[in-house]
């Protein structure tokens, strides 16, 4: 018999017998309805108290007060996704106040030193948000590739106001995530820290040293 | 690379227990940690239905251990159809050499990896490293260990027993960096120094915080970003995990995350929360091309037979229990000389190791109960310590017992001492008569009772017995 077939027999041929099925009560994860403000609001209040950044626009703003941001932290270049809605807008946007869009279109290993070492921030969509922990959530795609929202070291999400959930549980029920889950899905709750020397935090470790989320209202 | 060693004698723990008790530097790191974090636990459960919860992750983790053979099947299925190799190992040593084997197949010299226990427990960087692959930890606190040659001193801070000045030191000799006292400075030091090892590494190996069956979905929960980094960067990711972390329904993470975060570190949530259910598609432009999956039996399955000691496969690994121990605070993890240590480390490595070896680590509880009180999971820790207190000195024929190397405390004199104490209580005319002898030669009674009297005053025997004294009332 092979390891697989030992663990396999050991576990179902228990000598102890049938185990106990208890019920799951997942009642206490239900919350009261908010509106929508009230989710931004507690997102804005939890993200902040662990360094997220919240800017709060509209669909007009929004272009404008990213390029503030940007020019305020002398980014050199922005990466941008190629087909989703944000990237088409900026590069419609014929400002000359942005820095350099960059595209992710071609993998990794043919500019992987580049994408480590020369881009400044990103730029990408979420799929919703979590009011309660102040999470995003994003499933990256072949236009949003995995990396663009873990290596530049300044991440730029865009929130539309009306996909906060309350809670986890919530947006992946109601997103019916058990039909299919991508390759990669993720929460991801402020920029990069760390407080393994001495309990002391400190941000950027190995991610983005600053998460900024613009909150489309 | 400074290589991970060997597990230090766990037989040894009282002499390393005096000499961290001894060391103030020792007692100070791990006080003003443990302390910090119990305040930020009992903060980010309030507005909680606390007991609800816990009864909740506790449900989900019985049904899945109820489930167990039929939630590995069904994970493995998930996993296959979703394009992950899923192998299996009933020990460590199998588990290092299946790993092993997947490098050797992709010609890999270099293994970046993100925390895990499991491999801790079956010393992988050893076994690599025997085996000319090198293998670096990313995660910071890991990282810093590793360079210090040492093993991890708690399973969720690595190296929280040591200060600022002894990492600057530390880094500073192994790696150049400046001699300071600014952990920004650190941090940036170390981000700098593995990214290259990042871009570079051929495998990246993880641990798995959940494993869910109904969708083939490996969850993994970190702060630093550099477990997306050890997951996503190289073209092979091998994700290495006990057989106990699977759940059965993706819903089922909700509340188990929001349990362990909170207990873990007092955050509502970390900052990544990274759910891998495949490798990277062809249209998809980066992600590993090829994911693994290793479930490692390592003694669990034995664990699995005995319907008290099972209740040690619900852990979901917080550490809340070695943050609240007040024997964990004041002699560290490195005294207990186990993977796991603390709480849950003294009921979970008597089974992984044998009571002969482990003896020493259910007494290494004052009973106070906090483990028990703050296990978000409500593991019953207490009562598990007891029963093998119970298995190490066990002799008794009635109620044989379960956990391998038992009885190894038992000593002969002990046994002795007790078979003759029973004999005497099942005798009332010799029981009164040796009351009564005894309690006349109690100038005679020793002061020295071995263990008793190392901390405590020896009991005096009253001058009379307590038959006489009823008897003369009774007159």
């Amino acid at each position: 018999m092979n390891s697989r077939d030992i663990i396999l027999q050991r576990l179902s041929e228990r000598s102890g017998g049938k185990l106990h099925q208890p019920e799951c009560d997942f009642s206490v994860l239900e919350r009261p309805s908010s509106s929508v403000t009230e989710r931004v609001e507690q997102f804005q209040k939890i993200i902040e108290s662990v360094h997220g950044e919240v800017h709060r626009c509209t669909p007009e703003s929004w272009i404008p007060q990213l390029s503030g941001i940007l020019s305020s932290r002398g980014a050199r270049n922005l990466l941008i996704p190629a087909a989703h809605q944000i990237g088409r807008a900026l590069r419609d946007s014929g400002r000359d106040d942005l820095p350099e869009l960059l595209i992710y279109d071609e993998p990794v290993t043919s500019w992987q030193a580049h994408l480590f070492n020369e881009v400044d921030a990103s730029i990408t969509s979420t799929r919703g948000g979590i009011a309660e922990t102040g999470s995003l959530i994003l499933w990256p795609t072949p236009d949003e590739p995995r990396l663009m929202s873990l290596v530049p070291p300044i991440h730029i999400a865009v929130l539309e106001a009306s996909g906060l959930y309350t809670t986890f549980h919530e947006a992946m029920r109601v997103q019916n995530w058990k039909s299919g889950m991508p390759t990669n899905a993720l929460l991801i709750s402020g920029p990069s820290k760390t407080a393994d020397i001495e309990q002391t935090l400190a941000y950027g470790v190995h991610g983005p040293k600053e998460l900024i989320v613009l909150v489309i209202e | 690379m400074t290589q991970t060693p060997h597990h230090t004698d766990v037989r040894e723990f009282h002499p390393r227990a005096r000499a961290a008790i001894a060391d103030p530097k020792i007692r100070k790191n791990f006080r003003k940690a443990m302390d910090g974090l119990i305040t930020k636990r009992k903060d980010a459960f309030e507005g909680w239905d606390l007991e609800a919860l816990r009864d909740l992750g506790a449900n989900i983790r019985l049904r899945a251990l109820a489930n167990l053979p039929d939630l590995l099947e069904q994970l493995e299925k998930k996993l296959s159809e979703n394009g992950v190799k899923v192998h299996w190992a009933i020990d460590g040593d199998e588990a290092c050499r299946i790993i092993r084997d997947i490098c050797v197949a992709r010609n890999a010299k270099t293994v970046i990896k993100g925390k895990s226990m499991v491999t801790e427990e079956m010393e992988l960087n050893h076994y690599l490293d025997d085996h000319d692959i090198e293998a670096l930890e990313s995660d910071l606190g890991e990282y810093i260990v590793q360079l210090a040659g040492e093993t991890p001193s708690h399973i969720i801070m690595p190296a929280i027993h040591k200060n600022t000045g002894e990492i600057s030191e530390l880094m500073h000799e192994k790696t150049g960096t400046d001699l300071s006292s600014d952990v920004e400075y650190l941090t940036a030091s170390a981000r700098h120094q593995l990214r290259e090892k990042f871009m570079n590494a051929d495998v990246g190996v993880s641990g798995v915080n959940f494993a869910v069956a109904e969708t083939g979905t490996l969850c993994l929960v970190e702060n630093e970003g550099n477990g997306r980094m050890t997951t996503t960067v190289p073209q092979c990711h091998i994700a290495v995990t006990g057989i106990e972390k699977v759940v059965g329904k993706l819903e089922d993470v909700a509340p188990l995350l929001a349990l362990l975060t909170r207990s873990a570190t007092g955050q509502h949530i970390t900052t990544y929360f990274n759910m891998i259910s495949g490798p990277r598609k062809p249209e998809e432009l980066d992600g590993p091309e090829e994911v693994h999956l290793v479930l490692v039996d390592n003694g669990r399955s034995s664990i699995y037979q005995d319907d008290e000691l099972l209740d040690t496969l619900r852990c979901i690994r917080c550490g809340a229990c070695m943050n609240h121990c007040p024997v964990y605070t004041r002699v560290g993890g490195h005294t207990y000389g186990t993977t796991y240590p603390g709480p849950i480390g003294k009921i979970l490595m008597p089974h992984l190791i044998g009571l002969d070896e482990g003896r020493h680590l259910p007494t290494a509880s004052s009973l106070c109960g906090a483990c028990g009180e703050v296990c978000p999971v409500k593991i019953p820790i207490p009562d598990l310590l007891v029963r093998l207190r119970q298995e190490s000195v066990d002799g008794d024929k009635l109620n044989p017992a379960k956990v391998r190397g038992h009885g190894a405390k038992r000593g002969t004199l002990e046994a002795m001492v007790w078979k003759g104490w029973s004999w005497m209580h099942a005798r009332p005319g010799v029981y009164r008569l040796g009351t009564k002898v005894a309690s006349r030669l109690r100038r005679l009674q020793p002061g020295n009772l071995g263990g008793w009297t190392r901390y405590r005053t020896a009991p005096k025997l009253a001058a009379r017995t307590l038959h006489e004294r009823m008897k003369e009332r009774s007159q």
